[in-house]
Order: C-alpha cells, then sequence, then structure tokens
C-alpha cells in the first residue's frame, strides 16, 4: 500500500502536464539552503524579481508571460542533474547552472538536448570557443579573464613592473576554483611574479592552515577564487593576520556585502572584480522596486535588492531577455524554442545605448557574441569595499583582459574537448 | 493465507538451499526480475533514469559491496567514497588511454584495480579492528581523493580536474555520453547490478562466505578453527572494493558523465553508503538495496511531493526533507535496530502463521 501511494505520488508529480498556455520558461538551479546559500540567495532572489516584474511591467518577453522554475540543488552537482531532468521537460529555454561543476555536467546533456547554457563568469572557461561549445554561452567574462583582469589591475597598481613580487591563489578545491590557475602560471612567466596556489576544501569553513602557511610566505597578493561560506572565513581569517586588505582581490563570485560584513572594520579595503556595477542608483532598479516589491511581490525575504549578487542575477536575467527578444526578432515567432535561443544567443548585441535604453547606463560593458566567440568582450572592473560607508564603489575603469594569453589557452583547451568527444568546429 | 509454505515440498539438498525457497517468493523475484528487464525499459524516460533509476542501482551496488565488509566480514570502513573515487578514475583513464577497448572491460578492470588499492588499504585490518580501522580507512577517503585532485595525470591534464566520459558503445549502442538513451543506461546499469547481486548472494553463502562471517562473528574462535584471518580479511577488502570500484565507474561513466573527486567522491559519500547498509540491514543482500532505496529515492520522492506537489518553496521544502529523512531514520532504527531487512523477515514470519498466530 505504501508503495502504491510511492508510485502514485511520483507519478502525479513527475507527469503533470504543463500548462497550455504560450509562456517562456526559464529554469534556475538555485541553492537557499547549505553552505553556499549566502550566495544562491540574493541570486535566486534578483533573478526572479526581474522576471516578476518584466511581466508585470510588460505583460513578459514578446507579450509572452516569463515563468522561472526554481530547483532546488544546494549546490550538488547530482542534485543539479535530477534539477535538470525534472524541467527540461517543461520546455526549459536556457540553463543557468549557478555551479560550475554542474556546468561541466551539463555541458555535453543540453548540448546533446539542444538547449543552451549560459553559466555567466562561471563554468567551463573553454567554452568561450563557440566553434567548438555550441551551447554554451559564458559572457561577459570567464575566470581566466578574471585571473587576467586581476594581474593587470596588480600592475597597474605597481606601475606596471611587478617581477619577483609574489602572488598567492586561496582557491576553492574544486574545478570553479582550479579553473584560474593555469592562466595564473602563463602569467606568472609572463610577468615575472612568483605564483603559488592554496586549495581550500569544501565548505570552506576551517582555513586556519592556510592562511598559517600565507603568513608565513608573507606573499605580496593574496588572489581569492571563493564561494560560499569560504569567503567571509577567508577575509576574518585575512584580518586575523593582519594581511593588508589593499592587496587582497577576490574574483566576482567573492565580493558581495554577505562577504565583507561578518570581518565589520576590518574588511575595509578588501577589493574584489566587478563584472557590472554595484549599487541600485539605476532606472530598472526603481522598476523592479516599484512593479515587484512595492506589490509585496518580491522574491524571498526582499532584503537582498541591491546587493551584488542580486545586482548579478539582475543582469544575467536581463542578458537573458535580450537573446529572447533578438531570438524572436530572428525567427518572426513569439513564443521560442530552446533551440531558437540558441541562435538569439549566439547573435547577441549590446550596446551602451541598449543599456541605457533597459535602464542600465555603465551598468556593465557593451558585447558582441559570435559563432566563434561565445565568452563575450571578458572585460571586468575592480570594486573595493568602504567599511564605514558599508558599501562597494568601483575603482577602476573597465579593464580587458590579455588576449595574448587567454585566447591560445581557450583553443588549447577547447580543442582537447573536441578531440576526445570527437567534436567538428563549426566555424 | 497469502504467504505460505504449506504444501510445498523440497526432496534434495538443492532446493533445500535455494535462495527463494518459497514458491510465491520465487514467483515475485521472478516477475520483479522480468519486469525490470523487459518492462521497464520500455517505460523509463531521461528523468527516471538519471533522477531515479539509475542513482539507485549504483547505490546499490556501493551498498552491496560495502555489506560484504561491513556487514559480512565485520570490517568497518569508511573509505568508500575513495574507492568509488578509484573506479571512476580507473575507467576514465582506461576509456581515453584505450579508446577502442569496450566499455563493459573498462569497467570490470576499473573495479579490478579498485579491488588491489582496497586489499592494500585492507591490509591495517590485520592488526586493528572496530573504530580503529574505520579511521585507518577515513585515512584512505582523504588519501585517494587528494592523488586524484593533486595528480594531474589521473584527469589528463584538463584545466579544471574534471573528468568527462567519452561516449562509448555497447552492441553499437551509446551507454555513455550525451548521446546515451535512457533505457540503454539503465540496461547497462542494471546487467552489472543483477550479476553483481547473484555473485554477492551466492559468495556469501559459500565456503568464502562462511569465512567472513566466522570473522565477523568471533575473529579469535574462527582462527582456532582454522580460518585464515589473513585470508578472510583482505578477499573481504577485495571483493568488496571490487563491487564499489564498479559502483564508482557506472556512476561516472553512466550516471553523472563528469565528475571531480573533492565533490563527487567526498567524506560524505562514505557515510551515505555506510547510513544506507545500516538502514537496510547489515549482512543482507536485500537490505543493501532497500537501503539504497531509502536514502536515494525517499529524498527525490518528498522533493517531488513537497516542492512540486504541494507548491512549497524550494528552501522549506529542502529543510523539511532533511526533518523528515531523519525522522524516519531514527524511527526505523528504534522499531528495528537490525535494518529494514530484518524488519521484511520478521513481517514474512508472521505472515506465514496469519490469520492463525500462534504463541509458544
Amino acid at each position: 500500500m505504501k508503495a502504491r501511494i510511492a508510485v502514485a505520488a511520483f507519478v502525479a508529480a513527475t507527469f503533470t502536464a504543463p500548462a497550455a498556455l504560450a509562456e517562456l520558461v526559464i529554469p534556475w538551479l538555485s541553492y537557499r539552503t547549505g553552505p553556499y546559500a549566502v550566495g544562491g540567495i540574493p541570486l535566486a532572489d534578483g533573478f526572479s524579481d526581474y522576471f516578476a516584474m518584466v511581466n508585470e511591467r510588460d505583460g513578459g518577453v514578446g507579450g509572452v508571460p516569463v515563468r522561472v522554475v526554481d530547483c532546488e540543488t544546494g549546490y550538488n552537482t547530482q542534485k543539479a542533474v535530477e534539477c535538470y531532468e525534472a524541467t527540461k521537460g517543461e520546455g526549459a529555454l536556457v540553463y543557468s547552472p549557478l555551479s560550475t561543476g554542474a556546468t561541466y555536467q551539463l555541458i555535453p546533456k543540453a548540448t546533446a538536448d539542444d538547449i543552451p547554457i549560459h553559466s555567466m563568469g562561471y563554468g567551463r572557461t573553454s567554452a568561450a570557443n563557440g566553434a567548438i561549445f555550441s551551447h554554451v554561452f559564458n559572457f561577459p567574462a570567464n575566470y581566466w579573464d578574471g585571473a587576467s583582469i586581476a594581474v593587470k589591475h596588480i600592475l597597474d597598481v605597481n606601475g606596471g613592473d611587478i617581477s619577483g613580487k609574489t602572488i598567492t591563489l586561496l582557491h576553492h578545491n574544486s574545478a570553479y576554483g582550479r579553473e584560474p590557475i593555469r592562466t595564473l602560471e602563463e602569467l606568472s612567466g609572463k610577468h615575472g611574479f612568483e605564483f603559488k596556489a592554496i586549495p581550500v576544501d569544501h565548505p570552506g569553513q576551517e582555513q586556519k592552515s592556510q592562511w598559517l602557511e600565507i603568513r608565513r610566505d608573507q606573499p605580496d597578493y593574496v588572489l581569492m577564487w571563493g564561494w560560499g561560506v569560504m569567503n567571509p572565513v577567508a577575509i576574518q581569517e585575512a584580518a586575523n593576520i593582519r594581511f593588508p586588505m589593499e592587496n587582497f582581490i577576490g574574483v566576482w563570485w567573492s565580493g558581495s556585502e554577505n562577504d565583507v560584513v561578518p570581518a565589520g572594520d576590518r574588511a575595509h579595503g578588501y577589493k574584489a572584480l566587478a563584472m557590472h556595477a554595484p549599487g541600485s542608483d539605476y532606472p530598472l532598479f526603481d522598476d523592479i522596486k516599484t512593479h515587484v516589491h512595492d506589490k509585496g511581490m518580491a522574491s524571498g525575504a526582499g532584503d537582498q535588492f541591491g546587493t551584488v549578487l542580486y545586482n548579478r542575477a539582475v543582469y544575467g536575467a536581463v542578458l537573458i531577455t535580450e537573446a529572447i527578444r533578438t531570438a524572436q526578432e530572428m525567427h518572426g515567432v513569439a513564443d521560442i524554442t530552446p533551440g531558437m535561443m540558441r541562435d538569439g544567443l549566439e547573435n547577441l548585441e549590446i550596446t551602451q545605448e541598449r543599456m541605457t535604453e533597459l535602464g542600465l547606463p555603465n551598468f556593465g560593458p557593451a558585447m558582441k557574441i559570435t559563432c566563434q566567440n561565445h565568452g563575450g568582450p571578458g572585460i571586468a572592473m575592480v570594486q573595493q569595499w568602504d567599511a564605514n560607508a558599508m558599501e562597494w564603489s568601483l575603482i577602476s575603469d573597465m579593464i580587458s583582459s590579455d588576449r595574448e594569453v587567454i585566447d591560445p589557452l581557450i583553443k588549447e583547451d577547447s580543442e582537447a574537448y573536441a578531440a576526445e568527444n570527437s567534436i567538428e568546429p563549426r566555424c | 493465507m497469502l504467504y505460505r509454505e504449506v504444501g510445498e515440498f523440497r526432496t534434495s539438498y538443492q532446493q533445500d538451499s535455494q535462495t527463494f525457497p518459497i514458491r510465491i517468493e520465487r514467483i515475485g523475484y521472478y516477475a520483479i526480475l522480468a519486469a525490470a528487464v523487459l518492462v521497464a525499459p520500455f517505460l523509463i524516460n531521461d528523468y527516471w533514469a538519471n533522477a531515479v533509476v539509475v542513482p539507485f542501482l549504483i547505490w546499490s551496488l556501493a551498498a552491496l559491496g560495502l555489506n560484504i565488509l561491513t556487514g559480512y566480514c565485520g570490517q568497518l570502513s569508511l573509505g568508500t567514497g575513495g574507492f568509488m573515487a578509484v573506479g571512476a578514475y580507473g575507467c576514465y583513464k582506461l576509456m581515453t588511454a584505450f579508446p577502442d577497448l569496450n566499455i563493459v572491460f573498462c569497467v570490470l578492470i576499473a573495479g579490478a584495480v579498485t579491488s588491489a588499492v582496497g586489499m592494500l588499504f585492507g591490509l591495517p585490518s590485520l592488526r586493528i579492528k572496530g573504530f580503529y580501522l574505520a579511521v585507518a580507512t577515513l585515512a584512505s577517503q582523504f588519501f585517494l581523493v587528494w592523488l586524484f585532485n593533486k595528480v594531474p595525470w589521473f584527469y589528463n591534464y584538463s584545466a579544471s580536474g574534471q573528468i568527462t566520459a567519452p561516449p562509448r558503445t555497447v552492441f553499437g549502442v551509446d551507454v555513455t555520453g550525451p548521446y546515451t538513451h535512457p533505457a540503454a543506461q539503465y540496461l547497462f546499469c542494471l546487467a552489472f547490478v543483477i550479476a553483481f547481486a547473484w555473485l554477492a548472494r551466492n559468495l556469501t553463502r559459500g565456503a568464502l562466505g562462511r569465512s567472513w562471517m566466522a570473522i565477523r562473528d568471533m575473529d579469535i574462535a574462527a582462527e582456532i578453527i582454522g580460518v585464515d584471518p589473513l585470508k578472510a580479511k583482505l578477499s573481504a577488502f577485495a571483493v568488496s572494493s571490487f563491487f564499489v570500484g564498479v559502483a564508482g565507474a557506472l556512476f561516472f561513466a553512466a550516471y553523472l558523465g563528469s565528475v571531480e573527486a573533492t565533490d563527487a567522491f567526498n567524506i560524505s559519500q562514505s557515510f551515505l553508503v555506510l547510513f544506507m547498509i545500516i538502514i537496510g540491514g547489515l549482512g543482507s543482500v536485500l537490505g543493501s538495496f532497500i537501503g539504497a532505496a531509502f536514502l536515494v529515492l525517499l529524498p527525490v520522492l518528498l522533493k517531488n511531493l513537497l516542492a512540486g506537489g504541494l507548491g512549497w518553496e524550494t528552501q522549506i521544502a529542502t529543510h523539511f526533507e532533511f526533518v523528515i529523512v531523519g525522522g524516519l531514520i531514527i524511527l526505523f532504527l528504534i522499531a528495528e535496530p537490525h535494518g529494514i531487512a530484518q524488519m521484511w523477515r520478521l513481517v514474512k514470519e508472521k505472515m506465514r502463521l496469519w490469520p492463525f498466530p500462534h504463541d509458544r
């Protein structure tokens, strides 16, 4: 009997027919629980708030309402696969796996199912080579861009010469954290700095030995590829050993309010890369406020509005929306398929004028995606935490990455993947 | 009345010692087997394969492996995750180094490699027992995962340390890689599970299994009656690791397709498998399957029920999932400390007498 109920529930839960009305289904593999929820919550809130606003204000994209399907993964790749399988049948247009491990997992599956992936500033870096990774997009910037931009910033600070300096990478011991190592090794040869990588195991709550090592080595700079609970712990440990915060630079996933606030005043001066501007001082955010928050429709607790990761998800949602529009124009259909969505992403072009029209002037870089380049312009900025004003402020212009170093690396890695999986370059 | 053996006469030792001596049970077993092989492949879709059935089969295999070591031979091991990683990375290296080698052999050789590694890490069991052995095997868990992160040769020098299974076929049908049909993926895993469950059942009731159980029940007494502890313990480690290695290889190649050692094979997987056999039933083949079903299928069921069926917010549903699964574990262990398999055994005893139970 018990088994029968279970089976019935399974069947009921799995085969509930999706609504017959036209809608654009966009899954979001969220994690509002577990050690990475600190990053997962603002991301999930931003994404659903933006689409709630689009539905309220414009009645959807091109007249078709958007439905965001939230599926909890707990930042676990196995659950992410389950979420993927559970949601793809609903007509999912594009996946945002929000985890590098899960992205690696989904790249072959989604390509086979003809569903695009937008892994925005995470995932497999060499997927920037669109000729081989037809369904994966990681614009506006990838990890190798990030590593190069961080080094460029250090170069700027030191007047262009960092030979003999030491740079340590403190990274999450996963595919995500290991991604920048290869680029940093190349860059260390090019600029003559000494490079060392120190891994932190999941979840990253315990970093005493790593910081002891940093204290002993006394590196000039520490770069951080951290996520979830690892970030605030690292910043607190850095403060404990009195590491100069302005020499501590996180990637864009290690630079949110939630990461610096626990360390209080001692986090003052901590830097992080930024693929978009911080703050909520943009017309688009006013729209989100009016159409979503003021109507009590905000996702989650509604307290993440305007934080860095909330903005990240809004930015991701804006890019996806623009890609949907591009796809709708290209194919002349409002209710697009995942295959059309892929074309939309591949032909996406965003100018600064368009960003202003969207209510996000100078929020992020202009970009043009092509068949060869799925990685976008590879541009980011540097932001610094002001613990007194409790806000992030941009301290650099848009810095572009060192294409000379990164392009050959992307070519090499993507071609290795193509050879292993016998993929012919498309263009 | 429904379940009885009245009128069944066993006239040979063979009939008496078969796995399912009671006719109705035998029929049930063959019916399930037939359904799994002949009917399920036609019904299965991507979701059922990837989220439900394939993980269940693979975890069952891993639990079966650990059950041989812990349940039958009494050697507590926390190295399951590490041994699964050996299977996965072994399979990956074989798949990429010998592209023409059939995937079935890749999986089996990966199992053999794991078996050798398992024996190596089983050596301390000759000197230490119980919790101390658990700590020693824990070292293997951490060492192996560290090794697969540290030495780039294992992941073919890829930038991120992820390994990805290239497409491979059996009889011309894809069983790994993105273009695998769910039925092929399912049958591929099912074939291994059926073969290994049959093997496990027959090993554990043969001379080897008896020597394991003798060691488990009292090692000194076993030694006195002539069981060689070295042979018994190391063979248990070898066979168990073989199973676990095959499970790891399938976990990587047939289920996830792409893994990374710290994420897929961390310590929580070792505990997961250990909990499966404790809840399912130590020293029971059926228990391994029940335990795997309990810990793999129940969370998926609850997720679909709470978040999908009742429309709860995802984080509340997830938290409740933990509460419910945790509560049920405690409930089952209080009700029957020997696992759900033992509960099933008692139910069968009761059913034999029903509706005329008698007290002794």
